[in-house]
């Protein structure tokens, strides 16, 4: 590891975790941490218990806001353990001379989204420092859930299942890209940011047999398919035709060089679902605008254990890797 | 009539049917080369085409890809990223480069490391992109760390013309421009340490064709004619690059040597002539480069011409450069890899001390690299 932090340490790929592992799990190791999940599964497996810290640049993007994601990222870690979003905590820290009109807009985007998901802020911090000392604005927020559905866990995912992505992918990715660097195109390109609960409710109410899910935030879907991959013990091989990617992201890939599945989502989930069931989920999640492109997009295998398999329609194949380093664009 | 949509620009050459064609096509026509040929595809484009869509899949047995070394990331000797590094510690100094070049290590580190021990270094997407850091920061000095082959030099001259022009004060720039037909003729003419011999193995070139957008196809019109080598300039999609072998292994089965375009829809022959003269302009030959994995290349670099040296950092800031030698690391076989003599994984360090987040030579640096493409995609027949 390096002697310095390096902002690839917070990429949701290889070298952030091995700074989680190599410096946090070292020194706060126990048996639930260890589980690696969304969520920590506490209280005898009765509640969920999250947190997750915010900081987004431009604080206001095409499609959402900070305020919004910070509820929404929480809700939805409690979410994919199928727990129902109940209390929060909000924790805030603000930079000197920052706009107040903005910072109430951002709290009225909290608190609409936090009825969405049916939950509360209970309790509160704020801190406000020196101008420099943060970007603009910070947000925590801490989430408990009531678990409506025990068993769901990354670690069981098999042969049996088959894998889902609730939505087109990489939409929040290449916003933020595309805002933060000024970048002007003609087209409708959106953040997916959303609160999933509604979604995984009435996954849940129908009765379909989720063994996983977990939203594809930093890393994208590789990250989830890949962590999968290895905590499973399984090969996930995903067929590349039927990977959802609008042609707006697929476009801003091309000229950058990246690849849609390597993107940040804050409203797509990836799902691991019983076969029997799964055309059933895809019908369940198409009812939402959320899940309106939900696709199948891979089956789990033993062909290389740990590692997730592309396939091409012309029937090549290669591995689908996790993400390393910052995403850079490409030269030439 | 609706207008072209980015995604008309490769929707087509990415087709499952067309690329199936060629693959029966090629299959055909080798068969009756009764031999392996060796293709080098020069530029990291093709190297990452030819692996991520899996091609190697495609093809019979007795076509064989040499990754070249067309990857300005990957080519870049730890002494210029020295330099660069040096350059990003100085006090007011923002350095600015390409895309991944923040991630190569030199011998104090990549300058994602100066980053994290406080210099200003960014990314641009484009050279342009100079302007508005230097007059949103009048007191600082703007570096550009200049990268690339002819693809992007004449963005670096665009860049110059119109701080000459503006008079721009604080925009100043590190050349390290360098040329691809004098790599392909080292390539074919050095000297191999292991058998002490010429004994290149390189039977046609897969033609980098964004550099012949700028030069032209002409560049390439040596290795048909002095060294009967076929040429053909390929575009980046996996259609492209499947009729580009078509085209090659017909040549071979027809008994010629020719320079081909297969990216009509892009290159000439002639090739852009005003960023050619932009580059004229600006820039002369030095007389050697180092190139990471391949050595010293003749000819092959670029450098300001001496009436603009008070744009050129590398004179501005002669006395703090560090001139020193460095080697590649003696365990790292790119040269071996680049001229055809062996594959990344026959090398000991391959995946193992060598990755693609700590990479030791210069195939694993970027993701263009050989030993970057294959530890990611996996190489998988």
């Amino acid at each position: 590891m390096t002697k310095n932090i390096v902002l690839a340490q917070g990429n949701g790929g290889e070298e952030n975790a091995e700074l989680i592992s190599k410096i946090f799990y070292k020194h706060f190791k126990n048996e639930i941490l260890e589980k690696s999940e969304d969520a920590a599964i506490i209280d005898g497996g009765r509640l969920a218990f999250t947190t997750d810290s915010f900081t987004v640049s431009p604080i206001f993007f095409d499609g959402g806001d900070i305020g919004k994601l910070s509820i929404c990222g929480t809700c939805n870690d409690l979410a994919m353990m199928g727990a129902k979003p109940t209390y929060m905590t909000c924790a805030v820290i603000v930079e000197e001379g920052f706009s107040v009109e903005e910072l109430e807009k951002i709290v009225r985007s909290m608190k609409k989204e936090l009825e969405i998901n049916g939950a509360v802020i209970v309790c509160g911090d704020t801190k406000v420092v020196p101008r420099g000392s943060v970007d603009k604005i910070f947000i925590n927020t801490t989430g408990v859930g009531v678990v409506q559905k025990s068993g769901i866990s990354s670690n069981s995912v098999s042969e049996e299942d088959v894998i889902i992505v609730s939505n087109e992918i990489g939409k929040h990715g290449a916003t933020i890209f595309a805002n933060r660097e000024g970048m002007e195109f003609s087209s409708n390109l959106q953040s997916d940011c959303t609160s999933l609960w509604p979604l995984v409710e009435k996954l849940l109410s129908e009765g379909i047999a989720i063994t996983a899910m977990r939203d594809a935030t930093r890393g994208g879907v590789a990250a989830v398919l890949n962590e999968w991959a290895k905590q499973s013990k399984v090969c996930i091989e995903v067929n590349e035709e039927t990977i959802p990617v609008s042609d707006e992201v697929r476009g801003i890939c091309e000229i950058l060089g990246f690849e849609a599945y390597n993107l940040a989502n804050e409203g797509t989930f990836v799902l691991a679902i019983k076969r029997s069931d799964a055309q059933r989920a895809v019908e369940v999640l198409k009812t939402f605008e959320e899940g309106s492109k939900a696709s199948i997009i891979a089956s789990v295998t033993h062909q290389h254990d740990g590692r997730v398999l592309l396939l091409s329609p012309w029937g090549s194949k290669r591995f689908m890797d996790l993400p390393t380093g910052e995403l850079l664009p490409r030269i030439c | 009539m609706s207008s072209l949509e980015l995604k008309d620009l490769y929707d087509g050459f990415r087709n499952p049917e067309v690329i199936k064609s060629f693959q029966k096509l090629i299959a055909a026509e080798a068969e009756k080369l009764g031999r392996t040929v060796n293709i080098m595809e020069v530029c990291g484009g093709h190297t990452h085409t030819i692996m991520k869509y899996g091609l190697t899949q495609l093809l019979p047995e007795n076509i064989n890809f040499i990754h070249g070394p067309g990857c300005p990331v990957c080519i870049m000797p730890k002494e210029r990223i020295d330099h660069a590094y040096t350059l990003a510690m100085q006090e007011d100094v923002i350095l600015l480069t390409l895309g991944d070049m923040i991630k190569v290590p030199g011998s104090h580190g990549s300058l994602q490391d100066a980053r994290a021990k406080g210099a200003d270094v960014r990314y641009v997407y484009s050279p342009m992109d100079a302007l508005k850091v230097a007059e949103e920061n009048p007191t600082k000095k703007i570096i550009f760390f200049a990268i690339g082959f002819e693809t992007t030099t004449p963005m670096s001259a665009a860049l110059l013309d119109v701080v000459i022009k503006r008079d721009i004060k604080n925009i100043f720039f590190h050349i390290n421009h360098v040329t691809v037909p004098e790599v392909m003729k080292e390539l074919i003419d050095s000297r191999d340490e292991h058998v002490n011999s010429y004994d290149h193995r390189i039977d046609a070139f897969i033609g980098p064709s964004h550099v012949s957008v700028i030069s032209g196809s002409k560049i390439y019109a040596v290795f048909p004619e002095h060294y009967r080598i076929p040429v053909v300039v390929a575009g980046f999609e996996p259609v492209d690059v499947m009729e580009a072998i078509y085209m090659m292994i017909k040549q071979f089965n027809e008994g010629r040597s020719d320079l081909e375009i297969q990216y009509k829809r892009l290159v000439s022959q002639e090739g852009n002539l005003k960023a050619q003269a932009l580059i004229e302009k600006y820039f002369e030959k030095v007389d050697l480069f180092k190139w990471r994995g391949m050595g010293n290349v003749p000819n092959s670099g670029l450098k300001l011409r001496d009436a603009f040296a008070p744009y050129d950092a590398e004179v501005l800031y002669k006395e703090v450069l560090p001139y020193d030698e460095i080697d590649d690391h003696k365990l790292c076989i790119c040269g071996d890899i680049l001229r055809g003599f062996a594959k990344p994984q026959q090398c000991s360090v391959f995946g193992t001390a060598c990755k693609p987040s700590s990479p030791l030579g210069s195939c694993m640096v970027s993701s263009e690299g050989a030993c970057a493409a294959y530890y990611k995609y996996g190489n998988l027949l």
